[in-house]
């Protein structure tokens, strides 16, 4: 199977990827956001949200809330959960997280298959050139990064489009009982500053798209489907709280 | 050495004769014969206005391991081209589009606790929803099992 590669295309032939970029912007509202560009455009889309706020869980469409999370403690301490309309697992995110969404149709890479292992290919060539230099930054299968894991990669194939979110973590909190401070580091002991890495992600794309950047106030003026759902919600108190009391093999929330 | 390959080659192009399976020159993924392919990599089978829907073995085999299907509810409506559920793999998640329109009128409960299924038995006990047809006249639209293995021969090969 011929591999894609990120080639530098002429700037004749390169597909339009149209660029968001916001910052410190509610997870729940970005993933909103995504959900919409997702379902209601067919444009190639690259959406860079530098920080969030609040803090936040957020977990892949499958997760089970009993087997993945503290509930008592996010209970106590009021953290809002995510179920996001993507794959993937679970991370807490925070102002030290950097997220990168790029939402493709088919043709917008040639020769990628929306396959998992095709967007693992041409995301770990992207990301090589922007963490060039900077120590053993590789995107691998699983989504870590080889030798210091950084990231949560969120693959998703709907049709003929495909979805892949990556939330860099420049810290880490977790409230899941797995200890990650063994092998986790923070990106910024080894980027300069956080404009470096977005700015080396933007770059990296227009050697492959012409990049156009949009304002999310036309993005969201612009869509006249109000008809559209997003699956994406947060999880209400009585739903963790319903979660803890029962068993949750007959409840999926 | 040629004789015996040749003579193999011979042999396992009968049993696929035999299993209903199509043979290929490069070793690519099982396509069965009598079933209609979408090219989101979706089977269905009919039988009468009834269908089974399930993904293809070229599909799964580039998700990965499944460890989650996302069901409709019975009763519910499908129609062709559009998501019904998914299917997560330990790599992504993918929309499972149906190939045909009509309700749903039963899907595969062993597939929560057996996800895997839709790995190693794709077109049997992998299959995932039952449909009653409501316009058996979008199966035209749908590829045969000889042009599906051509179409994922050229999307393997681009």
């Amino acid at each position: 199977m011929a591999a894609a590669g990120l080639t530098r295309a002429t700037s004749a032939a390169r597909p339009l990827m149209r660029l968001v970029t916001m910052s410190g912007v509610p997870v729940l509202q970005q993933l909103h956001l995504e959900e919409r560009l997702l379902r209601t455009t067919g444009d190639n889309w690259c959406i860079i949200n530098d920080g969030t706020a609040p803090p936040t869980i957020v977990m892949g469409v499958s997760g089970r809330v009993s087997e993945l999370v503290e509930i008592q403690p996010v209970l106590r301490d009021q953290v809002p959960i995510v179920r996001r309309f993507s794959g993937g697992g679970t991370v807490i995110v925070d102002q030290g997280t950097v997220f990168v969404t790029f939402i493709c149709n088919k043709a917008a890479v040639t020769g990628l298959q929306p396959f998992p292992r095709d967007i693992m290919t041409w995301s770990g060539q992207l990301y090589g050139k922007v963490f060039d230099g900077f120590g053993e930054f590789h995107l691998r299968e699983n989504g870590r990064l080889k030798q210091h894991h950084v990231s949560t990669l969120s693959i998703s194939i709907f049709k003929y489009l495909w979805f892949m979110s990556t939330s860099i973590m420049l810290t880490a909190m977790y409230y899941s009982a797995r200890k990650h401070t063994d092998f986790l580091c923070r990106m910024k002991e080894y980027m300069p500053s956080r404009s470096f890495f977005t700015d080396g992600v933007i770059a990296a794309l227009g050697e492959q798209f012409s990049v156009e950047p949009t304002d999310i106030e036309t993005v969201l003026s612009d869509d006249d489907d109000d008809e559209f759902v997003p699956s994406t919600k947060m999880l209400s108190e009585q739903d963790l709280e319903g979660i803890a009391s029962s068993k949750e093999s007959l409840i999926r929330v | 050495m040629a004789m015996a390959t040749s003579s193999r080659l011979f042999w396992a192009s009968r049993a696929a004769a035999y299993l209903r399976i199509s043979t290929f020159p490069r070793a690519f993924s099982t396509v069965l014969k009598d079933l209609k392919y979408a090219d989101t990599h979706e089977w269905v089978k009919v039988e009468g206005d009834s269908a089974t829907v399930g993904i293809t073995d070229h599909a799964q085999d580039h998700l990965g391991d499944v460890v989650f299907v996302e069901l409709p509810e019975v009763g519910s409506s499908v129609s062709q081209g559009n998501n019904f559920g998914a299917v997560e793999s330990v790599k992504a998640t993918s929309d499972v589009n149906s190939p045909v329109s009509g309700e749903v009128v039963e899907v595969n409960e062993k597939l929560s606790e057996e996800p895997g299924l839709v790995n190693a038995s794709p077109y049997d006990k992998g299959w995932i929803i039952k449909v009653k047809l409501s316009d058996s006249g979008e199966l035209n639209s749908l590829m045969d099992d000889e042009k599906y293995s051509k179409f994922c021969e050229e999307e393997d090969n681009h």
